[in-house]
């Protein structure tokens, strides 16, 4: 764009809103046309952001929006409730969902294939089996890729097998359940915590607890270690620092201030500036950024990690027609990277694309909101919610004051509500 | 009309045009809004309020009154929950009688 047209659109914008207030008296009951939107939308990701998008585009357009899907696994597995396979209450069929709702139902076409480049000046994304799909509007949903080169020695294929993530869920969740499974009663789990922002604050913790659960039941001489890079609990400390000493006051020891600067993978020690820790089964969460495609796509990223965006229509900073959502972007003020906020994200971004699609504004009010539930044992869960409203002035989301919190205690009744939160929320991104 | 103020009409309308806005959406609410503030809700509550079966409560269907006596009861704390006094205080009132309004409209369904 020229000096000249941006100081243009500038000097508008100023007194577009009156004058529009004004034309608008003088024809008060002329009704407002609204066009239909139309267009092809690609979808790249099929997780939580991903698939909810590409189902609501579908349903709020009643069939009007072409939505393509890429997704690079054949099934959409869940990161919540995955803690629970390792606890031994859940399988990982209980937590796949497959992607024929969207296809039969909503008619998406669902590509099973990798995004690896994209063009921003034609509009067109080119897939890692040769193919080529061109979009009017492109949404990115990629999650997380993990920074191997800041834990150097888990930078090979071989040794992620042996020293274990299941930070995404699927086999890796599987095999961390078999490596707790065959360890020895009176052997040391271990967990290291990346510093923030990372996918799912409260997961690690979580998974603590419930690791914890099974071994108080099965294997009661276990330990289980938290080796946290920030300087505390980061998210529901209360809850959980409660539930650790209370059940599990022998088996649970936190210790903060530890961040990791590589594995031993023959000896399972995590390393740290000052200290080492040899455990039985060793779990390394890892630092995190934005799924590579953003980058490629040349999106404008914050710290170098998570892509910057426009909270009217979650549209890239940088690059226009480009939509991102979920744990990829970088975040508004208190907001957590969980798959609640991403299908939340997903229906903002939905609503956005088809008033554009139409030659309309985005919602100038758009609201989400977030809940994290976290299982503290195999039966007792507890939350933190969040409720967002859109700030014209600072331009981005922002917590209400006296909404949302944490839970007062840990309840089976919010077990159950967790477990039926999955169901709803499966079903809404993908039935 | 003054010729700076016409000047300045005459441009604000080609900014709204040339931001490829229709006409007034970017200043009014959104028509849909109502849509969009009832999809917060879907995540717990299920799609226009569709809960699966099981431990959440279906909300599509019931009775708009009905709905915002439950949702003023959990913002008072005269209602007992886990969760949605939290939930309800995060919203104006404005907002909860948009999303009442849609609710009741959905259908139940037999699924
Ligand atoms: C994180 C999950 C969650 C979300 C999101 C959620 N709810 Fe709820 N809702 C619950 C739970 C759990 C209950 C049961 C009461 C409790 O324990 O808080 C409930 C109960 C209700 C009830 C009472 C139902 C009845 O028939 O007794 C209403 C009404 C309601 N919610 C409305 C809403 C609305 C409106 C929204 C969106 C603005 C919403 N809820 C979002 C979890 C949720």
């Amino acid at each position: 764009m020229t000096m000249q047209r941006r100081n243009f659109l500038k000097a508008a914008g100023i007194v577009s809103a009156a004058s529009v207030t004004a034309s608008l008296t003088g024809c008060a009951s002329a009704p407002v046309p609204r066009k239909q939107a139309a267009g092809h939308v690609v979808v790249v990701g099929g997780g939580y952001g991903g698939a909810t998008v590409a189902k609501y585009l579908r349903k709020w357009s009643e069939g009007g929006v072409r939505v393509t899907l890429v997704e690079r696994n054949p099934t959409f597995i869940s990161c919540p409730i995955s803690n629970l396979i390792l606890s031994g209450d859940k399988t990982l069929d209980d937590i796949t969902v497959s992607y024929d709702g969207l296809k039969n139902r909503w008619g998406v076409k669902v590509i099973q294939d990798e995004a690896v480049a994209v063009d921003p000046v034609k509009r067109t994304l080119r897939l890692a089996q040769g193919g080529s799909l061109s979009y009017d509007r492109l949404v990115l949903s990629p999650g997380v890729d993990f920074l191997w080169s800041l834990v150097p020695a888990l930078d090979a294929k071989e040794s992620q097998e042996k020293i274990l993530h299941a930070w995404k869920a699927g086999p890796q969740t599987v095999a961390l359940r078999k490596q707790l499974e065959s360890m020895k009663d009176g052997g040391v789990f271990a967990i290291t915590i990346p510093k923030a922002p990372y996918r799912c604050p409260p997961g690690p913790y979580e998974r603590a607890s419930v690791v914890a659960s099974y071994f108080k039941a099965h294997k009661p001489k276990s330990k289980v270690l938290i080796l946290d890079a920030n300087e505390d609990v980061i998210s529901k400390k209360g809850l959980f620092t409660k539930a650790w000493s209370e059940l599990y006051p022998n088996i649970v020891e936190y210790r903060p201030n530890h961040e990791l600067i590589d594995v031993d993978v023959t000896n399972t020690t995590a390393l740290f500036e000052f200290d080492k820790v040899r455990a039985d089964v060793l779990n390394v969460v890892p630092p995190q950024r934005a799924g590579a495609i953003a980058s490629a796509a040349g999106l404008k990223l914050v710290n170098n990690r998570w892509v910057d965006v426009d909270w009217l229509s979650l549209e890239s900073t940088n690059t226009p027609g480009i939509h991102v959502l979920g744990d990829a972007i970088f975040p508004a003020p208190t907001m957590p990277k969980s798959g609640h906020m991403a299908n939340q994200h997903a229906k903002l971004a939905a609503a956005a694309i088809l008033n554009l699609l139409a030659g309309e504004a985005p919602n100038p009010n758009p609201v989400v909101m977030n809940t994290c539930y976290s299982f503290l044992s195999s039966t007792e869960a507890c939350h933190v919610a969040s409720i967002h409203q859109y700030d014209a002035e600072k331009k981005t989301v922002l917590p209400v004051p006296g909404s949302g919190g944490v839970s007062a205690v840990r309840s089976v009744a919010e077990a159950q509500f967790a477990l039926g939160w999955a169901k709803n929320i499966w079903a809404d991104a993908l039935a | 009309m003054p010729f700076a103020r016409h000047l300045m009409s005459r441009l604000s309308l080609l900014a709204v045009l040339a931001a490829g806005l229709g006409s007034t959406a970017a200043f009014a609410a959104d028509p849909n809004l109502a849509r969009n503030l009832a999809a917060t809700c879907a995540n717990c509550h299920g799609t226009d309020g569709h809960a699966q079966p099981g431990a959440m409560d279906v909300l599509a269907g019931q009775d708009k009154g009905m709905l915002l006596q439950k949702l003023n009861g959990f913002r008072d704390g005269s209602r007992p929950a886990t969760i949605m006094h939290q939930i309800a205080k995060g919203y104006t009132p404005e907002q909860l009688d948009l999303i009442t309004t849609y609710l009741a409209a959905q259908k139940r369904e037999g699924k």
